[in-house]
């Protein structure tokens, strides 16, 4: 059987398996309608730190923490870390995991970098390369805003298409066997680039990706999205999310009854003004590893094709008039 | 790809709502309209009770209002009287304190050098640049006249 699947997609031969997962979320989130489904809930933005950015990197070290506790390993046990994070450098990675005193891959896939994880790790489990491998990232409301945009203090007012940066993070660990979701397939997204400069519509700017990551997921496996319980996007929040099921029924694939994004999920939109819904790596990781692979583990779903969306922007970029590309990697978890 | 960049653009732009326009624009002018009602309270008390002369008045009444301004930020209310006021909190003498305060607090943890001092213009910066630019502009223009109307 071969490995590879038409132009995007690899399939694995062997039992990957996501043997352990953990969750880490701030209040807001908790406030949210997903709020019982997290590990670890903080009990304020800072977290006992000095610095946002420190708080950030104690989430990445906490929820991988977390996870290796349930999975009953040590650090030792991991052959890999794959991490990173929205923070210029990937920061919160680097100095959150510099004790863990594992072989690092630090990575950026924007908000996407969560399945870009996934997806590395499992290759790296089913080419025999690792026993374990953990896939972690995080977002911070605090660090997004002063990096991307303005002061917490300034008074200004968004648009209504703008996103909230979700804080907080997620990792999961990846085993050769075992019990656990397990991987079966992922497809790798290309850059779309349609030329939005809209800073503040990145949903708008990362629908096509997600669209074209997922058609070229049904074509290269030829299947629909009847072959799924849920299908998952990180944080195209409400616009991007309409824009995707539109544009895939346009293209004669019906997605309106199985499919939910997780920016909508995360935030009850009535009760807080968080906008077009949630955005930022956290989004996607909190989401999946709070609530979906739970899921998953309890046989609730059989089938998920969870999809994390990019927005491959910078402040510099953006300065200069650039626009904003997108990206979107997805990853097949199955509860057999 | 169904769309190619501009017809992409345009749908998204149809999708995309936009900001409620009446809403913000009534919210500006009373809130705006309410902070310059209370400056114009102040400048009155320094006139006719602290008996300062009106120049004399106006400038304490700024600095009052740059006073509050600056500590309503850092108490956290002023971005919160902005999300709904928009320009009515940007625009008053107020606004400029809050754009000065708020990248102060915020860079503060990046030293009180090269964090603090240097970021708490990045909002007010272009202001004044341009605001100081163009009233010598103006101001050059006006002597011109003057010299050329005698």
């Amino acid at each position: 059987m071969e490995k590879r699947h038409g132009r995007q997609t690899v399939g694995f031969q062997g039992d990957v398996r996501i043997c352990a997962y953990a969750s880490v979320a701030g209040q807001k989130e908790k406030e949210g309608p997903l709020g019982e489904c997290f590990d670890i809930v903080m009990p304020d933005a800072e977290w006992n730190e000095e610095t946002w950015e420190k708080t950030e990197s104690k989430m990445q070290k906490e929820v991988l923490k977390a996870a290796l506790r349930k999975a009953e390993l040590k650090s030792e046990d991991l052959h890999y870390i794959l991490a990173g994070d929205l923070l210029n450098q990937c920061i919160g990675a680097g100095f959150g995991l510099r004790e863990m005193e594992v072989p690092f891959l630090g990575i950026y896939g924007a908000c996407s970098t969560m399945i870009e994880g996934l997806s590395l790790g499992a290759m790296l489990i089913d080419g025999g390369f690792a026993e374990y491998a953990a896939a972690v990232t995080s977002s911070h409301f605090c660090t997004a805003e002063r990096q991307y945009r303005m002061p917490l203090e300034y008074g200004g007012q968004r648009t209504p298409t703008a996103q909230w940066t979700v804080t907080g993070a997620g990792a999961v660990i990846l085993a050769k066997q075992g019990a656990g979701p397990k991987v079966t397939h992922i497809t790798t997204g290309k850059i779309m680039d349609m030329g939005v400069k809209d800073a503040n519509n990145m949903g708008g700017a990362m629908a096509p990706a997600a669209f074209d990551t997922l058609c070229a997921h049904f074509r290269d496996l030829g299947r629909g999205p009847a072959d799924y319980d849920l299908i998952l996007t990180g944080d195209l929040g409400v616009i991007g999310r309409e824009i995707l099921i539109e544009m895939m029924e346009k293209e004669g694939y019906d997605i309106s009854k199985n499919y939910q994004d997780c920016g909508c999920m995360i935030y009850d939109r009535e009760k807080v003004d968080v906008h077009a819904g949630g955005s930022g790596c956290g989004c996607v990781a909190s989401v999946l590893c709070g609530r979906i692979l739970e899921g998953l583990r309890q046989k609730e779903w059989k089938k998920v094709l969870v999809i994390g969306t990019g927005a491959m922007l910078s402040t510099t970029s953006s300065l200069q008039g650039e626009s904003v590309p997108g990206i979107a990697h997805a990853a097949v978890l199955s509860a057999e | 790809m169904q769309y190619n960049q501009q017809e992409y653009q345009k749908y998204l732009e149809k999708k995309s709502p936009n900001s409620p326009l009446l809403k913000n624009v009534l919210f500006a002018f009373v809130i705006g309209g309410a902070i310059c009602t209370i400056g114009q309270a102040v400048t009155d008390f320094y006139q006719t009770i602290a008996g300062l002369e009106e120049s004399t008045a106006r400038t304490a009444a700024s600095i009052t209002m740059i006073f509050f301004g600056a500590l309503l930020t850092g108490m956290d209310v002023y971005c919160k009287i902005g999300k709904y006021a928009g320009a009515g909190t940007l625009v008053p003498i107020t606004g400029f304190a809050n754009s000065i305060v708020s990248p102060a607090m915020e860079f503060k943890k990046e030293g009180l050098v090269l964090g603090l001092a240097s970021k708490m213009f990045v909002i007010a910066g272009p202001v004044l640049v341009y605001g100081i630019t163009a009233s010598v502009g103006v101001g050059i223009i006006y002597y011109i006249i003057r010299f050329i109307g005698g």
